[in-house]
């Protein structure tokens, strides 16, 4: 995809009274690209979602679509739209006049609109329910609706604030798969906030990891997951070990140490095991080491069961100089 | 795999307090009965019995000095022959209509400016309350206070002569439509305020957001979405004001100085010249017309959803 629909947010910043949600954040987001914002509650990354869709105004700074200056602009004139977290639609209208919404705001007469919005319900693949009112409709079926209703306005760029937070479990991972393909069959950017680290590794091509009202990181999934800059980003991506190295903290991938049953000469650390956890295609070994605290190693079922490890045992913990990554303070 | 064997447990555990429930070895048809008995008592005795007594006086005769039970339609036959009734009658629909569209107007403002501009719980409580001052002292009392303000030398008219708006006392601000309207719009706003109120504390706010963000100018998300889901809201207030209004006598006696009249006024006559039998048959044509007004309303929304 061209860079024709990039989004730039220059030093953009939300303040409410005296907290700042979003502090000065500068980050640029090439078009047609899935990205995540990942964090906990209350880092921001929902307030610059709503200032990117206009439904919050910055305090300061820009927003830059497609060498645009939209910061001021009002949500339907930006080339936006936002797919909200309770899908917001509109319960005494049918599917097809949901979906069809923007365009009878616009004007567009009855035939055309409807044509339009029976287009956009097959792509979500919800053409048989255009008479259904929502409240008919499952969770995942609303979402699809909802979809159609933000894609129906052409918009460069998709805001999507928790969409798969309402579904359960089983249904996340269906829409997950669908909102990858949808997005990877229409090329343009989608913008999908998140707090589930598993959601944002899964779908991305970018994450952004916010915290406090700024960036952690950003990167690509893999590079975050294997190199997390800071240790708050190694906390909440999960599966990391921090511990105290000479210079500063370290991180290391739960996956990348190595346990040892007798002493060997690379071996790091010498640890007691406390628990053991069977999780399927791998074992999860939680150790007590004197230097370092409680520390979590996964090991493969395989290579476990061929040299079970019992509670309470001594082991030896070792790991490759390159795997560990030293963290901003 | 594991979340759905996991809901499917958890749908079994509460489902599970419903069938131990049948302790007292009731079947639930009995139980059902029961429960609603009370209730069913109460309307019995307090609202079937004396309608049931109403339409049955309504047939009676009636002389200067005495009623006698009788089946006869003379009661009906003088009050849908008379002109007067019909008259009458039209006034009351005519205050009606009007008080109606005028606390309509005025109550869903009320009640969007509190719904959706004021951010606030505390202050949409605070002003909530303050619309309930008013019914802190009786209706009389509330009817009467407008006396001195609207009268001759009152203090409207006093204070137009002094700012020079007008040379002569305006007549028509006391014992007149005028008069009789606005103590009704006083009296009844805030029972258009309440049910519009609570019906709009219910849209989801991220509707008019999701309205903005598909394009629609204010008064677009107001005519396409606030209204049409306010509609429930709309009809139990029309629904109150409506056979308030009707159903009313004091309020244009004092406030039209005994000078308009009003089906409540008729009745109230009857009452007093103890011509029971009259005023039972005025009593059921009017319970008849306001039945068919609010058969009208309930044939636009379906209110039900709202209760």
């Amino acid at each position: 995809m061209s860079d024709k629909s990039a989004l730039e947010l220059v030093s953009l910043t939300k303040r409410y009274g005296d907290t700042i949600a979003v502090d000065a954040i500068d980050q640029k987001i090439p078009g047609g690209t899935y990205t995540c914002l990942l964090g906990p509650s209350g880092c921001g990354k929902s307030s610059t979602l709503r200032m990117i869709a206009g439904h919050e105004t910055a305090s300061s700074g820009d927003i830059v679509l497609d060498g645009h200056n939209i910061t001021d602009l009002p949500p339907a004139k930006r080339g936006t739209a936002m797919m909200f977290q309770s899908y917001a639609l509109f319960p005494h209208l049918s599917v097809t006049e949901n979906v069809a919404f923007s365009l009878k705001m616009k004007g567009v007469d009855k035939g055309t609109r409807q044509e339009r919005a029976r287009e956009l319900l097959e792509l979500v693949d919800m053409s048989a329910y255009g008479e259904r009112l929502p409240e008919q409709l499952s969770g995942g079926q609303q979402q699809r609706v909802a979809l159609a209703r933000a894609l129906i306005t052409k918009p460069s760029i998709l805001l999507l604030d928790e969409p798969l937070s309402a579904l359960d479990p089983f249904l996340r991972l269906r829409m997950r798969t669908e909102l990858k393909r949808l997005q990877r069959e229409l090329g343009i950017s989608f913008i999908h906030v998140t707090h589930s680290q598993d959601e944002a590794l899964a779908l991305a091509d970018h994450i952004i990891v916010m915290n406090g009202g700024l960036i952690e990181q950003d990167g690509k999934p893999q590079e975050v997951f294997d190199a997390p800059r800071t240790e708050f980003v190694a906390r909440f991506i999960g599966g990391h070990n921090i511990m105290a190295g000479e210079g500063g903290k370290l991180a290391v991938r739960a996956d990348r140490i190595f346990l040892h049953q007798e002493q060997t000469p690379d071996a790091a650390l010498s640890a007691v095991v406390r628990a053991v956890e069977y999780l399927g295609t791998s074992v999860n070994v939680a150790v007590e080491a004197p230097a370092t605290g409680e520390l979590n190693v996964t090991v493969g079922d395989t290579a476990f069961f061929a040299n079970p490890i019992e509670i309470g045992q001594s082991v030896f913990l070792s790991w490759k100089p390159e795997d560990a990554h030293s963290l901003a303070a | 795999m594991s979340d759905l064997t996991q809901t499917m447990a958890l749908e079994a555990q509460t489902s599970a307090p419903g069938k131990a429930r049948k302790s007292l070895g009731l079947s639930d048809t009995v139980t059902g009965w029961l429960l609603s008995l009370p209730l069913t008592l109460v309307l019995f005795f307090f609202l079937v019995l004396p309608i049931v007594m109403i339409v049955i006086v309504s047939f009676w005769g009636a002389t200067e000095f005495s009623i006698y039970p009788a089946f006869q339609f003379d009661n009906y036959e003088f009050l849908l022959t008379s002109p007067v009734t019909y008259s009458v009658f039209l006034n009351t629909i005519k205050y009606a209509v009007i008080t109606w569209a005028i606390t309509l107007v005025l109550g869903f403002t009320i009640a969007y400016f509190l719904a959706f501009h004021v951010r606030t719980l505390t202050w949409q409580i605070v002003l909530f309350l303050l619309c309930t001052i008013p019914f802190w002292t009786s209706n009389i009392i509330r009817m009467i206070s407008w006396i001195p303000f609207l009268g001759r030398n009152g203090i409207a008219n006093s204070a137009l002569i002094s700012m020079g708006v007008i040379d002569e006392p305006l007549e028509w601000l006391l014992f007149s439509d005028f008069s009789v309207i606005l103590a009704f719009v006083h009296l009844y706003t805030l029972f258009m305020v309440v049910p519009i109120f609570n019906t709009m504390m219910r849209i989801d706010k991220s509707l008019i957001e999701a309205a903005y963000d598909n394009g629609a100018t204010g008064f677009q998300t107001l005519t396409n979405v606030i209204i049409p889901l306010t509609k429930p809201g709309i009809m139990i207030g029309s629904i109150f004001v409506v056979t308030l209004v009707m159903g009313d006598f004091i309020t244009v006696r004092f406030m039209s100085g005994s000078q308009k009249a009003n089906v409540g006024r008729l009745i109230s006559n009857d009452i007093a010249l103890l011509q029971y039998p009259s005023a039972a048959a005025t009593a059921v044509i009017l319970l008849i017309t306001v039945l068919i007004v609010i058969g009208i309303l309930l044939r636009f929304v379906d209110i039900r959803k709202e209760l």
